[in-house]
Protein backbone atom coordinates (compact mmCIF):
# COMPACT_ATOMS: atom_id res chain seq x y z
CA UNK A 1 0.00 0.00 0.00
CA UNK A 2 3.12 2.13 0.09
CA UNK A 3 4.40 4.21 -2.95
CA UNK A 4 5.43 0.71 -5.11
CA UNK A 5 4.01 2.18 -8.24
CA UNK A 6 6.40 5.23 -8.08
CA UNK A 7 8.77 5.15 -11.39
CA UNK A 8 12.06 6.08 -11.30
CA UNK A 9 12.28 9.87 -11.16
CA UNK A 10 13.87 11.43 -14.32
CA UNK A 11 16.77 13.54 -13.42
CA UNK A 12 15.35 17.42 -13.22
CA UNK A 13 16.51 20.09 -15.11
CA UNK A 14 16.68 22.49 -12.85
CA UNK A 15 15.47 24.90 -15.70
CA UNK A 16 12.05 26.00 -14.94
CA UNK A 17 11.12 26.51 -11.10
CA UNK A 18 12.12 23.68 -8.68
CA UNK A 19 9.47 24.37 -6.01
CA UNK A 20 7.28 21.78 -7.23
CA UNK A 21 9.32 19.62 -8.37
CA UNK A 22 6.51 16.62 -8.78
CA UNK A 23 4.46 18.40 -11.06
CA UNK A 24 7.51 17.36 -13.84
CA UNK A 25 5.83 14.32 -13.47
CA UNK A 26 3.06 12.85 -15.09
CA UNK A 27 2.89 9.69 -15.18
CA UNK A 28 3.61 9.42 -11.94
CA UNK A 29 0.69 11.57 -10.70
CA UNK A 30 -1.66 9.94 -12.88
CA UNK A 31 -0.76 6.32 -11.42
CA UNK A 32 -1.20 8.19 -7.80
CA UNK A 33 -4.57 9.46 -9.24
CA UNK A 34 -5.12 5.78 -10.19
CA UNK A 35 -4.10 3.98 -6.70
CA UNK A 36 -5.95 6.39 -4.79
CA UNK A 37 -9.33 6.40 -6.84
CA UNK A 38 -9.37 2.49 -6.54
CA UNK A 39 -8.09 2.53 -3.06
CA UNK A 40 -10.89 5.04 -2.25
CA UNK A 41 -13.69 3.72 -4.00
CA UNK A 42 -12.69 0.23 -2.03
CA UNK A 43 -13.27 1.95 1.01
CA UNK A 44 -16.30 3.32 -0.15
CA UNK A 45 -18.15 -0.20 -1.31
CA UNK A 46 -19.52 -0.73 2.21
CA UNK A 47 -21.34 2.37 2.43
CA UNK A 48 -22.83 1.95 -1.19
CA UNK A 49 -23.50 -1.70 -0.33
CA UNK A 50 -25.27 -0.16 2.72
CA UNK A 51 -27.48 2.47 0.55
CA UNK A 52 -28.32 0.11 -1.80
CA UNK A 53 -29.14 -2.72 0.19
CA UNK A 54 -31.44 -0.43 2.28
CA UNK A 55 -33.50 0.01 -0.75
CA UNK A 56 -34.10 -3.22 -1.65
CA UNK A 57 -36.70 -6.07 -0.16
CA UNK A 58 -35.08 -8.30 1.87
CA UNK A 59 -35.09 -11.37 -0.80
CA UNK A 60 -32.84 -9.16 -3.17
CA UNK A 61 -30.24 -7.92 -0.41
CA UNK A 62 -28.03 -11.42 -1.06
CA UNK A 63 -28.87 -11.49 -4.73
CA UNK A 64 -26.29 -13.29 -6.88
CA UNK A 65 -24.44 -11.31 -9.17
CA UNK A 66 -24.55 -8.41 -6.62
CA UNK A 67 -27.37 -6.11 -7.61
CA UNK A 68 -25.36 -2.79 -7.07
CA UNK A 69 -28.19 -0.70 -8.51
CA UNK A 70 -31.31 -2.15 -6.96
CA UNK A 71 -33.63 -3.10 -9.82
CA UNK A 72 -36.29 -1.97 -8.04
CA UNK A 73 -36.15 1.03 -5.59
CA UNK A 74 -38.05 0.54 -2.34
CA UNK A 75 -38.42 3.98 -0.51
CA UNK A 76 -41.43 2.59 1.78
CA UNK A 77 -38.51 1.00 3.76
CA UNK A 78 -37.70 4.82 4.81
CA UNK A 79 -40.96 5.03 5.88
CA UNK A 80 -42.02 1.48 7.32
CA UNK A 81 -39.42 1.43 9.59
CA UNK A 82 -40.45 4.16 11.65
CA UNK A 83 -43.72 1.82 12.91
CA UNK A 84 -41.59 -1.13 13.25
CA UNK A 85 -38.96 0.00 15.40
CA UNK A 86 -39.28 2.78 17.83
CA UNK A 87 -36.92 5.23 16.03
CA UNK A 88 -38.05 8.94 16.84
CA UNK A 89 -37.55 7.97 20.73
CA UNK A 90 -34.41 6.43 20.20
CA UNK A 91 -32.85 9.66 17.91
CA UNK A 92 -34.75 12.33 20.38
CA UNK A 93 -32.16 10.10 22.95
CA UNK A 94 -29.76 10.46 21.32
CA UNK A 95 -30.11 14.07 20.22
CA UNK A 96 -30.93 14.93 24.12
CA UNK A 97 -27.66 13.02 25.32
CA UNK A 98 -25.21 14.23 22.54
CA UNK A 99 -26.29 17.83 22.56
CA UNK A 100 -26.17 18.21 26.46
CA UNK A 101 -23.04 15.89 27.15
CA UNK A 102 -21.64 18.25 24.27
CA UNK A 103 -22.65 21.55 25.87
CA UNK A 104 -21.13 20.69 29.54
CA UNK A 105 -18.00 19.25 27.99
CA UNK A 106 -17.45 22.65 25.67
CA UNK A 107 -18.17 24.42 28.90
CA UNK A 108 -16.38 23.35 31.68
CA UNK A 109 -14.19 21.69 29.29
CA UNK A 110 -12.32 25.59 27.99
CA UNK A 111 -13.24 27.12 31.82
CA UNK A 112 -10.66 24.72 33.18
CA UNK A 113 -8.45 25.23 30.45
CA UNK A 114 -8.15 28.66 30.67
CA UNK A 115 -7.26 27.92 34.62
CA UNK A 116 -4.41 25.33 33.26
CA UNK A 117 -3.63 28.15 30.18
CA UNK A 118 -3.43 31.56 31.96
CA UNK A 119 -3.28 31.41 35.44
CA UNK A 120 -0.51 30.58 37.17
CA UNK A 121 -0.84 28.82 40.70
CA UNK A 122 1.14 26.20 43.07
CA UNK A 123 0.28 22.60 41.91
CA UNK A 124 -1.54 23.31 38.86
CA UNK A 125 1.20 21.69 36.68
CA UNK A 126 0.60 18.03 38.82
CA UNK A 127 -2.83 18.61 38.39
CA UNK A 128 -2.90 18.86 35.35
CA UNK A 129 -0.87 15.96 35.10
CA UNK A 130 -3.42 13.70 36.27
CA UNK A 131 -5.48 15.08 33.58
CA UNK A 132 -3.22 13.77 30.80
CA UNK A 133 -2.41 10.43 33.12
CA UNK A 134 -5.90 9.42 32.98
CA UNK A 135 -6.36 10.38 29.37
CA UNK A 136 -4.18 6.97 29.44
CA UNK A 137 -5.71 4.78 31.80
CA UNK A 138 -7.87 2.51 29.50
CA UNK A 139 -11.36 3.18 30.12
CA UNK A 140 -12.02 -0.56 30.94
CA UNK A 141 -9.80 -0.22 33.06
CA UNK A 142 -12.19 1.48 35.96
CA UNK A 143 -15.30 1.07 34.47
CA UNK A 144 -17.04 -1.37 37.17
CA UNK A 145 -15.89 0.92 39.99
CA UNK A 146 -17.31 3.83 37.95
CA UNK A 147 -20.42 1.37 37.64
CA UNK A 148 -20.38 1.19 41.32
CA UNK A 149 -20.40 4.06 41.93
CA UNK A 150 -23.74 4.88 39.48
CA UNK A 151 -24.87 2.11 41.43
CA UNK A 152 -25.04 3.17 45.24
CA UNK A 153 -26.43 6.67 43.50
CA UNK A 154 -28.91 4.83 41.86
CA UNK A 155 -28.59 6.29 38.77
CA UNK A 156 -28.14 2.84 36.48
CA UNK A 157 -30.46 3.54 34.00
CA UNK A 158 -30.88 6.69 33.30
CA UNK A 159 -29.41 9.87 31.06
CA UNK A 160 -28.05 11.43 33.93
CA UNK A 161 -25.49 8.45 34.43
CA UNK A 162 -24.05 9.37 31.30
CA UNK A 163 -24.33 12.71 31.17
CA UNK A 164 -21.84 12.71 34.73
CA UNK A 165 -19.67 10.50 32.59
CA UNK A 166 -19.05 11.99 30.16
CA UNK A 167 -19.35 15.14 30.32
CA UNK A 168 -16.54 16.19 31.94
CA UNK A 169 -14.01 14.54 30.06
CA UNK A 170 -10.13 15.13 30.41
CA UNK A 171 -9.41 15.58 26.74
CA UNK A 172 -11.75 18.31 26.13
CA UNK A 173 -9.69 20.12 28.59
CA UNK A 174 -7.01 19.14 26.97
CA UNK A 175 -7.66 20.20 23.68
CA UNK A 176 -8.80 23.85 24.82
CA UNK A 177 -5.61 24.29 26.48
CA UNK A 178 -3.09 23.30 24.02
CA UNK A 179 -5.35 25.68 22.27
CA UNK A 180 -5.12 28.73 24.35
CA UNK A 181 -1.54 28.33 25.07
CA UNK A 182 -1.21 29.22 21.23
CA UNK A 183 -2.93 32.99 22.32
CA UNK A 184 -0.23 35.20 23.51
CA UNK A 185 -0.32 36.13 27.19
CA UNK A 186 -0.15 39.63 25.98
CA UNK A 187 -4.22 39.82 25.06
CA UNK A 188 -4.95 38.72 28.52
CA UNK A 189 -2.60 41.23 30.19
CA UNK A 190 -4.14 44.10 28.41
CA UNK A 191 -7.25 42.68 29.55
CA UNK A 192 -6.38 43.16 32.86
CA UNK A 193 -5.05 46.48 32.39
CA UNK A 194 -8.35 47.64 30.99
CA UNK A 195 -9.63 46.37 34.56
CA UNK A 196 -11.45 43.00 33.09
CA UNK A 197 -11.49 40.38 35.92
CA UNK A 198 -10.06 36.32 34.95
CA UNK A 199 -13.44 35.67 34.11
CA UNK A 200 -13.78 38.69 31.88
CA UNK A 201 -10.74 38.03 30.14
CA UNK A 202 -11.85 34.28 29.00
CA UNK A 203 -15.44 35.23 28.19
CA UNK A 204 -14.48 38.34 26.30
CA UNK A 205 -10.98 37.95 24.84
CA UNK A 206 -9.72 33.89 24.77
CA UNK A 207 -13.26 32.42 24.02
CA UNK A 208 -14.36 34.17 21.10
CA UNK A 209 -10.60 33.91 20.15
CA UNK A 210 -11.07 30.18 20.34
CA UNK A 211 -13.76 29.56 18.15
CA UNK A 212 -11.92 27.03 15.67
CA UNK A 213 -11.10 25.01 18.67
CA UNK A 214 -14.67 25.29 20.30
CA UNK A 215 -15.78 23.96 17.00
CA UNK A 216 -12.81 21.01 16.83
CA UNK A 217 -14.34 20.58 20.71
CA UNK A 218 -18.11 20.43 19.89
CA UNK A 219 -17.92 18.26 17.02
CA UNK A 220 -15.63 15.83 17.91
CA UNK A 221 -17.62 15.49 21.33
CA UNK A 222 -20.77 15.29 19.24
CA UNK A 223 -20.00 12.60 17.31
CA UNK A 224 -18.16 10.39 19.73
CA UNK A 225 -21.52 10.74 22.06
CA UNK A 226 -23.84 10.12 18.87
CA UNK A 227 -21.99 6.99 18.21
CA UNK A 228 -20.89 5.42 21.55
CA UNK A 229 -22.51 2.19 21.77
CA UNK A 230 -20.69 0.90 25.29
CA UNK A 231 -21.96 3.66 27.56
CA UNK A 232 -25.67 3.38 27.16
CA UNK A 233 -25.02 -0.93 26.65
CA UNK A 234 -23.81 -1.01 30.22
CA UNK A 235 -26.07 1.87 31.49
CA UNK A 236 -29.37 1.98 29.79
CA UNK A 237 -31.67 -1.26 30.10
CA UNK A 238 -35.16 0.75 29.57
CA UNK A 239 -36.13 0.53 26.04
CA UNK A 240 -37.69 3.97 26.18
CA UNK A 241 -33.85 5.99 26.87
CA UNK A 242 -32.29 3.78 24.32
CA UNK A 243 -30.08 5.47 22.08
CA UNK A 244 -30.38 5.18 18.44
CA UNK A 245 -27.13 2.97 18.31
CA UNK A 246 -28.93 0.37 21.45
CA UNK A 247 -32.11 0.43 19.00
CA UNK A 248 -30.52 -0.28 15.68
CA UNK A 249 -28.43 -3.22 17.32
CA UNK A 250 -31.46 -4.41 19.66
CA UNK A 251 -33.39 -4.61 16.09
CA UNK A 252 -30.50 -6.71 14.39
CA UNK A 253 -30.78 -9.11 17.21
CA UNK A 254 -34.45 -9.39 17.03
CA UNK A 255 -35.09 -9.39 13.16
CA UNK A 256 -31.49 -10.83 11.81
CA UNK A 257 -33.16 -11.80 8.42
CA UNK A 258 -34.70 -8.41 7.59
CA UNK A 259 -31.79 -7.40 6.15
CA UNK A 260 -32.84 -4.80 3.81
CA UNK A 261 -34.96 -2.75 7.28
CA UNK A 262 -31.32 -3.20 9.30
CA UNK A 263 -29.55 -1.29 6.60
CA UNK A 264 -31.97 1.27 6.65
CA UNK A 265 -32.19 1.88 10.14
CA UNK A 266 -28.25 1.81 9.78
CA UNK A 267 -28.44 4.68 6.65
CA UNK A 268 -30.27 6.13 9.14
CA UNK A 269 -28.53 6.45 11.85
CA UNK A 270 -25.17 7.70 9.83
CA UNK A 271 -26.91 10.20 8.02
CA UNK A 272 -27.03 12.88 10.80
CA UNK A 273 -23.32 12.32 11.59
CA UNK A 274 -22.45 12.74 7.77
CA UNK A 275 -24.21 16.32 7.30
CA UNK A 276 -22.52 17.27 10.23
CA UNK A 277 -19.10 15.65 8.95
CA UNK A 278 -19.66 17.82 5.63
CA UNK A 279 -20.51 20.97 7.36
CA UNK A 280 -17.12 21.07 9.76
CA UNK A 281 -15.15 18.79 8.23
CA UNK A 282 -12.06 21.46 8.08
CA UNK A 283 -12.74 21.70 12.28
CA UNK A 284 -12.37 17.39 13.17
CA UNK A 285 -8.94 17.63 10.95
CA UNK A 286 -8.12 20.79 12.48
CA UNK A 287 -8.71 19.19 16.17
CA UNK A 288 -7.36 15.43 15.51
CA UNK A 289 -4.32 16.96 14.17
CA UNK A 290 -3.75 18.88 17.34
CA UNK A 291 -4.56 16.36 19.68
CA UNK A 292 -2.07 14.69 17.98
CA UNK A 293 0.86 17.02 18.02
CA UNK A 294 1.53 17.50 22.10
CA UNK B 1 0.79 37.59 34.89
CA UNK B 2 4.09 39.26 35.62
CA UNK B 3 3.74 42.73 35.71
CA UNK B 4 1.66 43.93 38.54
CA UNK B 5 1.16 46.94 40.76
CA UNK B 6 0.27 44.97 43.73
CA UNK B 7 2.85 44.56 46.38
CA UNK B 8 2.01 41.79 48.22
CA UNK B 9 3.65 38.88 46.50
CA UNK B 10 1.99 36.02 48.80
CA UNK B 11 -1.81 37.32 49.21
CA UNK B 12 -1.39 37.91 45.18
CA UNK B 13 -0.30 34.50 44.53
CA UNK B 14 -3.46 32.74 46.99
CA UNK B 15 -5.80 35.46 44.84
CA UNK B 16 -4.35 33.75 42.08
CA UNK B 17 -4.77 30.03 43.41
CA UNK B 18 -8.19 30.95 43.91
CA UNK B 19 -9.32 32.18 40.87
CA UNK B 20 -7.26 28.97 38.87
CA UNK B 21 -8.95 26.35 41.01
CA UNK B 22 -12.28 28.58 40.21
CA UNK B 23 -11.88 27.79 36.09
CA UNK B 24 -10.85 24.65 37.29
CA UNK B 25 -13.65 23.77 39.75
CA UNK B 26 -16.62 22.85 37.48
CA UNK B 27 -15.00 20.24 35.75
CA UNK B 28 -12.68 19.07 38.48
CA UNK B 29 -15.49 18.09 40.46
CA UNK B 30 -16.96 15.75 37.64
CA UNK B 31 -13.84 14.44 36.36
CA UNK B 32 -12.31 13.99 40.20
CA UNK B 33 -15.42 12.07 41.04
CA UNK B 34 -16.02 9.62 38.31
CA UNK B 35 -12.81 9.46 36.47
CA UNK B 36 -9.82 10.03 39.24
CA UNK B 37 -11.81 8.37 42.07
CA UNK B 38 -12.51 5.43 39.80
CA UNK B 39 -9.00 4.68 38.67
CA UNK B 40 -7.80 4.47 42.37
CA UNK B 41 -10.31 2.54 43.60
CA UNK B 42 -9.99 0.02 40.69
CA UNK B 43 -6.73 -0.64 41.99
CA UNK B 44 -8.00 -1.33 45.15
CA UNK B 45 -10.45 -3.50 44.32
CA UNK B 46 -8.49 -5.93 43.30
CA UNK B 47 -7.21 -6.82 46.37
CA UNK B 48 -10.94 -7.44 47.38
CA UNK B 49 -13.13 -10.00 47.52
CA UNK B 50 -16.39 -8.79 46.53
CA UNK B 51 -19.20 -9.37 45.20
CA UNK B 52 -22.08 -7.08 44.56
CA UNK B 53 -24.21 -9.23 47.77
CA UNK B 54 -21.37 -9.72 49.56
CA UNK B 55 -19.37 -6.97 52.28
CA UNK B 56 -15.73 -6.21 50.64
CA UNK B 57 -13.14 -8.32 52.44
CA UNK B 58 -9.51 -7.63 51.87
CA UNK B 59 -8.15 -10.82 49.96
CA UNK B 60 -4.36 -9.94 48.71
CA UNK B 61 -3.45 -12.07 45.61
CA UNK B 62 -6.33 -14.19 45.60
CA UNK B 63 -7.86 -12.48 42.72
CA UNK B 64 -4.46 -13.02 40.71
CA UNK B 65 -4.18 -16.49 41.89
CA UNK B 66 -7.52 -17.65 40.31
CA UNK B 67 -7.01 -15.03 37.00
CA UNK B 68 -3.89 -17.03 36.29
CA UNK B 69 -5.10 -20.55 36.26
CA UNK B 70 -8.24 -19.72 34.69
CA UNK B 71 -8.78 -20.65 31.30
CA UNK B 72 -11.07 -17.86 30.16
CA UNK B 73 -8.26 -15.30 31.35
CA UNK B 74 -5.46 -16.90 29.01
CA UNK B 75 -7.82 -17.19 25.86
CA UNK B 76 -9.04 -13.62 26.23
CA UNK B 77 -5.41 -12.48 26.59
CA UNK B 78 -4.00 -14.26 23.32
CA UNK B 79 -7.00 -12.77 21.78
CA UNK B 80 -6.15 -9.50 22.29
CA UNK B 81 -2.68 -10.02 21.48
CA UNK B 82 -3.75 -11.33 18.05
CA UNK B 83 -5.78 -8.57 17.54
CA UNK B 84 -3.07 -6.14 17.92
CA UNK B 85 -0.88 -7.60 16.10
CA UNK B 86 -2.91 -7.71 13.70
CA UNK B 87 -4.38 -4.41 13.58
CA UNK B 88 -1.53 -2.11 14.92
CA UNK B 89 0.77 -2.68 11.60
CA UNK B 90 -1.63 -2.76 9.26
CA UNK B 91 -3.60 0.29 10.57
CA UNK B 92 -0.09 2.15 10.51
CA UNK B 93 0.38 0.77 7.13
CA UNK B 94 -2.39 1.81 5.53
CA UNK B 95 -2.78 5.54 7.29
CA UNK B 96 0.76 6.16 6.22
CA UNK B 97 0.14 5.03 2.79
CA UNK B 98 -2.94 6.72 2.58
CA UNK B 99 -1.74 10.48 3.88
CA UNK B 100 1.80 9.60 2.00
CA UNK B 101 -0.40 9.64 -1.59
CA UNK B 102 -3.26 12.34 -0.42
CA UNK B 103 0.09 14.74 0.14
CA UNK B 104 1.41 14.70 -3.26
CA UNK B 105 -0.92 18.25 -3.47
CA UNK B 106 -3.09 16.26 -5.96
CA UNK B 107 -6.78 18.17 -7.69
CA UNK B 108 -9.49 16.20 -5.49
CA UNK B 109 -7.34 15.51 -2.31
CA UNK B 110 -10.12 16.87 -0.08
CA UNK B 111 -12.57 14.43 -1.36
CA UNK B 112 -10.53 11.42 -1.36
CA UNK B 113 -9.43 12.83 2.64
CA UNK B 114 -13.26 12.95 2.89
CA UNK B 115 -14.03 9.18 1.92
CA UNK B 116 -11.07 7.79 3.61
CA UNK B 117 -11.38 9.21 6.95
CA UNK B 118 -15.72 8.89 6.67
CA UNK B 119 -15.81 4.96 8.24
CA UNK B 120 -13.88 7.02 11.21
CA UNK B 121 -16.99 8.61 12.47
CA UNK B 122 -20.10 5.99 11.46
CA UNK B 123 -21.31 4.69 13.86
CA UNK B 124 -20.28 1.79 15.56
CA UNK B 125 -23.26 -0.39 15.36
CA UNK B 126 -23.62 0.09 11.54
CA UNK B 127 -19.95 -0.80 10.34
CA UNK B 128 -20.33 -3.92 12.69
CA UNK B 129 -23.73 -5.07 10.57
CA UNK B 130 -22.79 -4.03 7.27
CA UNK B 131 -19.17 -5.99 7.43
CA UNK B 132 -21.25 -8.92 9.05
CA UNK B 133 -23.16 -8.27 5.77
CA UNK B 134 -20.38 -8.10 3.59
CA UNK B 135 -18.48 -11.24 4.92
CA UNK B 136 -21.93 -13.53 4.98
CA UNK B 137 -20.22 -17.10 4.08
CA UNK B 138 -22.61 -18.27 2.08
CA UNK B 139 -23.91 -15.31 -0.41
CA UNK B 140 -22.06 -12.40 1.12
CA UNK B 141 -20.13 -9.89 -1.60
CA UNK B 142 -16.76 -10.47 -0.55
CA UNK B 143 -17.36 -14.60 -0.49
CA UNK B 144 -19.06 -13.71 -3.77
CA UNK B 145 -15.73 -12.06 -5.04
CA UNK B 146 -13.73 -14.42 -3.66
CA UNK B 147 -15.68 -17.50 -5.49
CA UNK B 148 -15.36 -15.35 -8.66
CA UNK B 149 -11.52 -15.03 -8.63
CA UNK B 150 -11.22 -19.30 -8.38
CA UNK B 151 -11.23 -19.66 -4.60
CA UNK B 152 -13.69 -22.51 -4.61
CA UNK B 153 -14.24 -22.68 -0.34
CA UNK B 154 -13.65 -19.15 0.97
CA UNK B 155 -13.51 -18.81 4.85
CA UNK B 156 -16.51 -18.25 6.53
CA UNK B 157 -15.42 -15.28 8.57
CA UNK B 158 -17.29 -14.47 11.60
CA UNK B 159 -19.30 -17.76 12.32
CA UNK B 160 -15.88 -19.57 11.75
CA UNK B 161 -13.43 -19.49 14.75
CA UNK B 162 -10.60 -19.50 12.50
CA UNK B 163 -11.67 -16.22 10.32
CA UNK B 164 -13.56 -14.66 12.58
CA UNK B 165 -10.55 -12.69 14.22
CA UNK B 166 -9.19 -11.53 11.07
CA UNK B 167 -12.40 -10.85 9.71
CA UNK B 168 -12.73 -8.50 13.13
CA UNK B 169 -9.30 -7.30 12.22
CA UNK B 170 -10.10 -6.23 8.86
CA UNK B 171 -13.28 -3.89 9.47
CA UNK B 172 -11.22 -2.44 12.08
CA UNK B 173 -8.64 -1.43 10.14
CA UNK B 174 -11.20 -0.31 7.81
CA UNK B 175 -12.75 1.86 10.31
CA UNK B 176 -9.50 3.27 11.99
CA UNK B 177 -7.19 4.58 9.03
CA UNK B 178 -8.83 7.63 8.29
CA UNK B 179 -7.76 9.25 12.01
CA UNK B 180 -4.23 8.41 11.61
CA UNK B 181 -4.03 8.80 8.08
CA UNK B 182 -4.69 12.63 9.26
CA UNK B 183 -2.11 12.13 11.72
CA UNK B 184 0.04 11.34 9.27
CA UNK B 185 -0.69 14.06 7.29
CA UNK B 186 -0.18 16.52 9.71
CA UNK B 187 3.19 15.46 9.98
CA UNK B 188 3.96 15.26 6.29
CA UNK B 189 3.02 18.74 6.41
CA UNK B 190 5.95 19.60 8.26
CA UNK B 191 8.73 17.81 6.46
CA UNK B 192 10.35 20.33 4.45
CA UNK B 193 10.01 20.61 0.18
CA UNK B 194 13.92 21.54 0.20
CA UNK B 195 14.70 17.92 1.92
CA UNK B 196 12.63 16.27 -1.17
CA UNK B 197 14.57 18.67 -4.10
CA UNK B 198 17.84 17.62 -2.63
CA UNK B 199 17.32 14.48 -2.72
CA UNK B 200 15.99 14.58 -6.31
CA UNK B 201 18.48 16.83 -7.33
CA UNK B 202 20.84 14.35 -6.35
CA UNK B 203 19.16 11.20 -8.47
CA UNK B 204 17.02 9.42 -5.29
CA UNK B 205 14.06 7.77 -6.71
CA UNK B 206 10.22 7.65 -5.41
CA UNK B 207 11.45 4.61 -3.15
CA UNK B 208 14.34 6.12 -1.94
CA UNK B 209 12.94 9.23 -0.98
CA UNK B 210 10.22 7.31 0.75
CA UNK B 211 13.06 5.69 2.89
CA UNK B 212 15.77 8.21 3.43
CA UNK B 213 13.53 11.11 3.95
CA UNK B 214 9.56 10.65 4.92
CA UNK B 215 10.17 7.66 7.16
CA UNK B 216 12.46 9.19 9.27
CA UNK B 217 11.08 12.78 9.28
CA UNK B 218 7.42 10.73 10.51
CA UNK B 219 9.53 9.15 13.54
CA UNK B 220 7.85 11.76 16.13
CA UNK B 221 4.62 11.29 14.42
CA UNK B 222 5.07 7.26 13.90
CA UNK B 223 6.06 7.09 17.68
CA UNK B 224 2.89 8.67 18.54
CA UNK B 225 0.53 6.52 16.13
CA UNK B 226 2.20 3.56 17.48
CA UNK B 227 1.00 4.16 21.02
CA UNK B 228 -2.22 5.55 20.62
CA UNK B 229 -2.80 2.13 17.87
CA UNK B 230 -1.54 0.14 20.34
CA UNK B 231 -3.66 1.46 23.44
CA UNK B 232 -7.06 1.24 21.37
CA UNK B 233 -5.99 -2.30 20.23
CA UNK B 234 -5.57 -3.77 23.60
CA UNK B 235 -8.83 -1.52 24.89
CA UNK B 236 -11.20 -3.17 21.71
CA UNK B 237 -14.55 -3.55 22.89
CA UNK B 238 -17.35 -2.39 21.25
CA UNK B 239 -16.80 -3.24 17.85
CA UNK B 240 -16.18 -6.98 18.61
CA UNK B 241 -19.46 -6.97 21.20
CA UNK B 242 -21.32 -5.71 17.84
CA UNK B 243 -19.80 -7.91 15.31
CA UNK B 244 -19.10 -11.34 17.17
CA UNK B 245 -19.93 -11.15 20.63
CA UNK B 246 -16.90 -12.81 21.51
CA UNK B 247 -17.45 -15.51 19.41
CA UNK B 248 -17.99 -18.31 17.67
CA UNK B 249 -17.36 -19.83 21.22
CA UNK B 250 -14.40 -18.02 22.42
CA UNK B 251 -12.54 -17.25 19.19
CA UNK B 252 -12.75 -13.32 19.43
CA UNK B 253 -13.32 -12.71 23.04
CA UNK B 254 -11.27 -10.25 24.36
CA UNK B 255 -9.72 -8.61 27.82
CA UNK B 256 -12.32 -5.93 27.79
CA UNK B 257 -15.14 -8.14 27.52
CA UNK B 258 -13.84 -10.12 30.42
CA UNK B 259 -13.97 -7.29 32.92
CA UNK B 260 -17.22 -6.53 31.05
CA UNK B 261 -18.91 -10.19 31.86
CA UNK B 262 -17.10 -10.54 35.23
CA UNK B 263 -17.41 -6.76 36.59
CA UNK B 264 -21.16 -5.79 35.20
CA UNK B 265 -23.00 -8.81 34.28
CA UNK B 266 -21.69 -10.82 37.05
CA UNK B 267 -21.44 -8.49 39.74
CA UNK B 268 -17.61 -10.07 40.73
CA UNK B 269 -16.07 -6.90 41.27
CA UNK B 270 -12.76 -7.82 42.98
CA UNK B 271 -12.22 -10.54 40.21
CA UNK B 272 -12.87 -8.12 37.33
CA UNK B 273 -10.98 -5.45 38.71
CA UNK B 274 -7.77 -7.77 38.95
CA UNK B 275 -8.17 -8.66 35.46
CA UNK B 276 -8.64 -4.66 34.37
CA UNK B 277 -5.43 -3.94 36.41
CA UNK B 278 -3.79 -6.56 34.03
CA UNK B 279 -4.97 -4.67 30.97
CA UNK B 280 -3.55 -1.45 32.42
CA UNK B 281 -0.56 -2.87 33.16
CA UNK B 282 0.01 -4.06 29.61
CA UNK B 283 -1.06 -0.93 28.10
CA UNK B 284 1.63 0.96 30.26
CA UNK B 285 4.39 -1.00 29.91
CA UNK B 286 3.96 -1.35 25.82
CA UNK B 287 3.95 2.66 26.16
CA UNK B 288 6.74 2.75 28.29
CA UNK B 289 8.84 0.29 26.10
CA UNK B 290 8.12 2.77 23.08
CA UNK B 291 9.26 5.45 25.17
CA UNK B 292 12.29 3.69 25.72
CA UNK B 293 13.08 2.63 22.06
CA UNK B 294 11.77 6.06 20.71
CA UNK B 295 14.64 8.36 23.61
CA UNK B 296 17.04 5.80 22.39
CA UNK B 297 16.72 6.32 18.48
CA UNK B 298 16.54 10.10 19.14
CA UNK B 299 20.51 9.67 20.58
Amino acid sequence: MTLTVSPPAPVQTPANPPSRPRKAVPVRRALAYLLLSVLSVAVLVPFAWMVSASLKLDADVFSVPIQWIPAEFHWENFTNIWERIPLLTYLRNSVFLSLTITALQVLTGSFAAYGFAKVRFPGRDALFLAYIATIAVPWQAYMVPQYIIMQKAGLVNTHLSLILLQAFGAFGVFLMRQYYLTIPDELCEAGRLDGLSEYGIWARIVLPLSKPALASLALLTFVNTWNDYMGPFIYLTDNKLWTIQLGLRSFVGLYDAEYAMIMTGSVLSVLPILVIFLLGQKYFVRGIATSGLK
Amino acid sequence: MATTLSAAGTGRRRSSTWIGWSFILPNFLGFAALTLVPVIAALALSFLDWDSYSTPRWVGLDNFERMIHNDTFWTALKNTAYYAIGHVPLTLCAALGFAVLLNQKLRGARFFRTALFFPYITSLVAVAVVWNMLLSPDLGPVNQFLRAIGIDSPPGWTTSTTWAMPAVIVASVWRDLGYYMILYLAGLQTIPAELYEAAEVDGANGWQRFWSITVPSLRPTTFFVLIMLTISSFKVFDLIQVMTEGGPGRSTLVLSQVIYREGIVQGRFGYSSAVSMVLFAIVLTITLIQFQLQRRSER
